[in-house]
């Protein structure tokens, strides 16, 4: 019920009582502030958790094989597994269905030429998949298709720097590389948003790479990413499944962890959601502590208001005011204070923490900021905080008896 | 107007408590003007708090205005209060924010009269009492004559039935105190009920009733004769 004679009575009260309209309104003002400042860095923290993340696909298994470490079988402890070409088609066999991209990964390092720029690099025989699954972004040209791949053409695919290194900077499109001696043509130029080493990757089809070095059908490992309607829990089953098929087609002993090793982005997924929940429980915690403990503070100076204005309380029943009239004064008098210093503190707060991004930043805390979502129920909760704060000052100043408020002092 | 019989009201002091009415009977006709005095301690003020139901008696019974009070909860009492009674106190007990015409015009909020239409019908009261041109001081600005002539202004506006005075001029000088006592008298004069505490026998000699207290009854009850009439009429 909207009361224009109330709300004269309160701006009134509160504008002729400057020092203590400050002094409430400071408490809760300062406690959002802060509650808005934890909330934006933990926010922050949270982002460049999550960036650290970035980069690869977070549905990806990598399958990698080394020394069996157990004897199996009757072979010998200490056997070197080698995958080839065989195991990627083992797997397409075998999980094709599950399986959104796949790939196999065969490098070499080589020195690579051009004009009078020398370089080291590392270049990677793959399926066009890699684009995908490395999560690759097509600058320049495009990247090598299925097509390449049958064909062995001798194309490559260079990172943002290797261009840089070489060319400078000109266009490396269209180009052709020397790489230990054999020319290449570069059809495009990618860059990574997992940061700098991965853009010093030369990627060629895989059939190129395996011809040019004594025409092998060795690979070094397989990465996929599995289907991503697949749940967490599945992804891990579907992990330990292609680790056992795997060991099975290797004849590896199955409690053997070094044969055939799997490494599965889902189990890391598990152990990232874990610190983050912790991380949002303990953002939460601070957030509401802080929030508590300026609820408590304006209870607190709101018990003193009501001591202080006693015997004007007192005057007004004299003259006829309700009880129900003295506590809907002095909350609505409380919720105006902490709604209009609550907001201000919450612009300040979103304020400073704009101001400090660039530093912050400097120290890995990315993007620190608060929703809006945040601001909105931050502001519910004042509103019902000062409510509550007042209320219970309120209806003691209401009960007690006019001539003892008269008394007062 | 007012009607107490047998009327009962103790403090609790501790583990004892402090008998300080002890079943006393008064009467106050429509249009008196009365003076209650006492000695500290005689229970004038408690009378006065809960003839203004300020406060509750123990036992007893009370009527005001024909009414019996029994049972009164706190927003009963605030809406008889604000019908029925009008207090000026020793203190003068005016809002310090609030300036003159607001002090005046309060118990009109209380009553929901519309802003407008109370702060014209303060400013009436106020031309009353000889402050027009102060409406818009603050009490610090106002001598203390001038702060008891607006409690006064404030007390009348809200028309009630009774007036109500716990030592009115007990904050002020002589001079002042005969000027406020003189608009007292005026608004008896008027037809106004009023009942006054004072300790003052020059004060309640202007009245028409003088009742005395001592321990908690009535000791004695007696009509002033005006012997100076001037008092009355002037």
């Amino acid at each position: 019920m909207f009361d224009l004679d109330r709300w004269r009575e309160i701006f009134q009260a509160i504008s002729k009582n400057k020092l203590r309209t400050v002094l409430t309104g400071f408490t809760i003002a300062f406690a959002i502030l802060l509650f808005t400042l934890l909330f934006g860095i933990g926010n922050g923290l949270k982002n460049s958790f999550a960036e650290m993340f970035a980069g690869d696909a977070n549905n990806a298994i990598y399958v990698r094989s080394w020394k069996t470490t157990k004897p199996y079988k009757g072979l010998q402890v200490g056997r070197r597994i080698q995958f080839k070409n065989d195991d990627y088609k083992f797997i397409v066999d075998e999980f094709g269905d599950d399986i959104q991209y796949l790939t196999s990964l065969y490098t070499k390092f080589v020195k690579a030429i051009y004009k009078n720029e020398t370089s080291n690099y590392q270049l990677r025989g793959s399926h066009p998949d890699i684009q995908f699954l490395e999560e690759l972004v097509v600058e320049k040209g495009r990247f090598f298709s299925e097509f390449d791949l049958k064909k062995k053409a001798k194309v490559i695919v260079i990172g943002r720097l290797v261009e840089k290194d070489l060319f400078g900077r000109r266009s490396a499109l269209n180009k052709y590389i020397s790489l230990d001696g054999f020319n290449y043509k570069v059809i495009g130029v990618f860059s990574d948003p997992g940061g700098d080493n991965d853009e010093r990757y030369i990627y060629t089809p895989l059939s190129t790479l395996q011809g040019m070095y004594g025409n092998t059908d060795y690979i070094n490992n397989l990465r996929l990413t599995f289907r991503p309607t697949m749940s967490n829990s599945e992804a891990i089953a579907f992990g330990k499944k292609i680790k056992k098929k795997f060991q099975e087609k290797h004849q590896v002993a199955p409690r053997d962890q070094s044969g055939i090793i799997i490494q599965n982005m889902a189990e890391a997924n598990q152990a990232v959601g874990a610190v983050m929940f912790g991380l949002t429980v303990g953002i939460l915690i601070i957030g509401l502590g802080t929030l508590i403990a300026g609820i408590i503070g304006v209870s607190n100076i709101m018990v003193f208001v009501v001591k202080e204005r006693t015997k004007e309380l007192g005057i007004r029943k004299a003259l006829g005011a309700t009880p129900k009239s003295i506590v809907g004064m002095i909350i609505q008098e409380t919720i105006l204070i902490t709604a209009i210093a609550g907001y201000s503190g919450l612009l300040a707060g979103t304020a400073i923490l704009r101001f400090i991004k660039p530093t912050l930043e400097e120290y890995k805390i990315i993007d620190p900021s608060v929703s809006d979502v945040l601001v909105i129920g931050a502001t519910i909760t004042l509103i019902l905080s000062g409510l509550l704060a007042g209320y219970l000052p309120a209806k003691r100043a209401a009960r007690i008896k006019p001539i003892e408020a008269l008394n007062a002092g | 107007m007012i009607r107490i019989k047998k009327l009962h009201k103790s403090y609790p002091m501790g583990k004892s408590s402090l008998h300080v009415l002890k079943g006393l009977d008064l009467e106050v006709k429509e249009g008196e003007f009365i003076a209650i005095m006492g000695s500290s301690g005689s229970g004038k003020s408690t009378l006065l708090n809960i003839i203004g139901l300020l406060d509750t008696h123990d036992e007893g019974e009370y009527y005001l205005n024909g009414e019996l009070i029994e049972n009164l909860n706190e927003k009963k009492a605030a809406i008889l209060r604000n019908k029925f009674l009008g207090f000026i106190f020793q203190s003068f007990n005016l809002i310090t924010y609030k300036n003159a015409l607001e002090n005046v015009a309060l118990p009109l909020y209380y009553q929901g009269m519309k802003r407008v239409e109370r702060n014209k019908k303060a400013l009436q009261y106020l031309e009353k009492v000889g402050l027009k041109d102060w409406a818009h001081h603050l009490p610090n600005e106002l001598s203390g004559g001038q702060k008891q002539r607006v409690a006064v202004a404030r007390a009348l506006v809200g028309n009630p039935k009774v007036i109500l005075a716990d030592e009115p001029t007990g904050a002020l000088d002589s001079e002042t105190s005969a000027g406020v006592m003189k608009l007292l008298r005026e608004i008896n004069d008027e037809g106004m009920t009023l009942v006054v505490i004072t300790h003052e026998e020059e004060i309640a000699e202007m009245s028409d009733r003088i009742i005395r207290l001592k321990d908690g009854i009535i000791v004695s009850d007696e009509k002033v004769l005006h012997s100076d009439k001037a008092i009355t009429t002037k």
